[in-house]
């Protein structure tokens, strides 16, 4: 790692610190720095913090996912959602939603439907022991269909108010009360990012090419059902408390590769920092630019996404 | 000099029909051997079951006395490294990134490269005469800049056995001596044992010192360019007519190709 990148790393670093800063202080009111530890402001500051958290994890874990799967699938557009977990997990929500369940049992129910799509996709996608990118993006791309399709079904016969309900769950929101599960996505998501740590030199090489990177010596097979198990397992349980958050894990991992460039040792670090400062600003955004009105996040991320990307994308091409 | 590497019976493909089928012969260190053959005669598969991205059907490949199936990958990937027909890279990786890249079979997980890594990179790039590429963008180079990147990785990896996969296809007649003449000139100074697969026969003839001509998955013909490429042997395996001169300067067999229309002509 040259002295540049390591300043890189640092300034996302500073980025990310800034912006907790300012998730803290900012939102449906604004509280002073010096009066933020005062007896009053204690509940605030707690769910304040929570949300905080969960947009650490959710960036970190949806930016991460999105680097691994564009390295081991080769494609660019290639992002955690594409392989059909998020709508697993929708379905497993609107179902919940629409039996009238407690809204404390819907990670649960988030949960076992992303579970459920990643076997099915697995097994899709799986022939002769082998898993192609090509299959692996087919398979995925039609099982988001089909359950995209019971979702709309299930949305058609629902009850207005299961109905919205429904839409605020696909919607994406880091809003979080609970936290015994904010503990357990943070264990699911701290644990899934290990592997993947320890694999970034396996990704530099299946990131040129799955032959090329057997005769580095990569077992690329093993590999790539480790990251894609550990890749649904974070997204899966990051979508079950935070509904549908899109563009982050498309976005994050493109802007890093521009700014820190493909050596995954360390755009994986980078993405991580970028991700989680990209979420917890949008979300701040969201929660303070109309009160006591919430935006929903996927607004922000994709509204101020979108530019920066172009931007981006329009500097690098001048540079070639 | 010895046995490196020995094929034993060796048959193997993708599906259920093998494409390779039967085939053995053995090859002593310091070999720059070449495999030839027509289209489909399975050169490339008999190549990756050499090297163990592919697993044999039946048969076996020994290497350093030992079946290859039994050696771990990344033990195997010290020794051999393999160079492809084209490699097409969609990120943009520094030539330097690509070249350290074959550090990865002696590398621990997590561990980064130490001076002595760094050392040998610099070593394969120099030798390659491409060292002041390393800070260019792989996809940024030329073909031949590329390949030359490409065979950097490979001997960074400090194999005693390099497999290329028609490594000069893609590239003009310029850059494909070019090539040749570094892998030969790597083959005498340091005994790199070569083994490569190539379609131009007159190439082959000129910088292999033994050709194995393949047909249907067999080999049809083992041995010296001169005793491989006569003009029977290349009538009855690529269904065309030729003349066999010899090289003025190197004295090798030397294939010229006849148009339909020549032929007729003759006759």
């Amino acid at each position: 790692m040259n002295l540049s990148n390591q300043k890189k790393i640092l300034i996302l670093f500073l980025i990310l610190l800034v912006g907790i800063a300012l998730g803290i202080c900012y939102g449906s009111v604004k509280i002073p720095l010096r009066e933020l530890f005062s007896q009053a402001n204690r509940n605030i500051l707690q769910l304040r913090l929570a949300r905080i958290v969960l947009g650490l994890l959710a960036g970190a874990g949806l930016g991460i996912s999105g680097t691994v799967l564009q390295a081991i699938l080769r494609n660019p557009l290639a992002e955690p959602y594409l392989l059909g977990t998020s709508s697993g997990a929708g379905f497993g929500a609107a179902l919940g939603i629409f039996l009238g369940l407690s809204a404390s049992f819907l990670p649960l129910t988030a949960f076992a439907g992303a579970l459920l799509s990643i076997i099915l996709v697995y097994n899709l996608a799986r022939q002769n022991g082998r898993i192609s990118a090509q299959s692996l993006i087919l398979s995925g791309v039609i099982v988001a269909i089909a359950v995209s399709g019971l979702i709309v079904f299930l949305v058609s016969i629902s009850s207005n108010q299961a109905l919205r309900g429904i839409l605020w769950w696909l919607l994406g929101s880091l809003e979080i009360y609970n936290f015994k599960l904010l503990l357990i996505v943070g264990a699911i998501v701290g644990l899934g990012i290990v592997p993947i740590f320890i694999l970034s030199q396996d990704l530099n090489a299946i990131s040129i090419g799955e032959e090329e990177a057997i005769h580095l010596g990569i077992e690329i097979e093993t590999v790539k059902k480790i990251l894609f198990v550990v890749t649904a397992l974070i997204t899966g349980a990051l979508v079950s408390v935070t509904g549908i958050i899109g563009f982050v894990g498309l976005i994050i991992p493109h802007m890093m590769r521009m700014v820190v460039g493909p050596n995954h040792k360390i755009l994986i670090p980078a993405t991580c920092l970028a991700g989680a400062a990209f979420l917890i600003l949008s979300d701040t955004l969201a929660r303070s630019l109309f009160p006591p009105i919430e935006i929903s996040i996927g607004v922000i991320t994709s509204l101020v996404g979108a530019p920066i990307f172009i931007f981006l994308l329009r500097r690098e091409q001048r540079v070639k | 000099m010895s046995v490196l590497l020995k094929v034993n019976n060796l048959s193997g493909g993708y599906g259920q029909e093998p494409v390779i089928k039967d085939v053995s012969f053995d090859v002593k260190r310091g070999d720059f051997l070449g495999i030839i053959g027509p289209n489909g005669s399975g050169k490339s598969t008999l190549l990756r079951l050499m090297s163990k991205a592919l697993y044999p059907q039946e048969g076996r490949v020994d290497f350093e006395d030992k079946d290859i199936r039994r050696i771990k990958l990344k033990e195997l990937c010290q020794k051999i490294a393999f160079v492809s027909q084209e490699t097409l890279i969609n990120f943009s990786f520094t030539v330097w990134e690509i070249v350290l890249m074959g550090r990865t079979p002696h590398l621990r997980r997590l561990q980064f490269e130490s001076s002595k890594d760094l050392a040998i990179a610099k070593k394969a790039l120099s030798s390659t005469d491409s060292l002041q590429l390393k800070a260019k963008q792989i996809n940024q180079l030329s073909a031949g800049e590329r390949q030359r990147v490409i065979i950097a990785k490979a001997l960074a990896q400090e194999p005693i056995l390099l497999l290329l996969d028609e490594p000069t296809s893609h590239l003009d007649i310029g850059h494909k001596i070019q090539i040749l003449d570094l892998l030969k000139k790597l083959n005498k100074d340091t005994e790199l044992t070569i083994i490569l697969v190539i379609h131009d026969l007159n190439l082959a003839s000129e910088y292999c010192s033994r050709l194995i001509l393949l047909n249907q998955g067999g080999v049809f013909k083992d041995g010296e360019p001169s005793s491989v490429l006569t003009y029977q042997n290349i009538e009855a395996v690529y269904k065309t007519a030729v003349v066999v001169n010899k090289n003025p300067f190197s004295s090798r067999p030397y294939v010229v190709l006849v148009s339909k229309e020549n032929k007729c002509r003759q006759h």
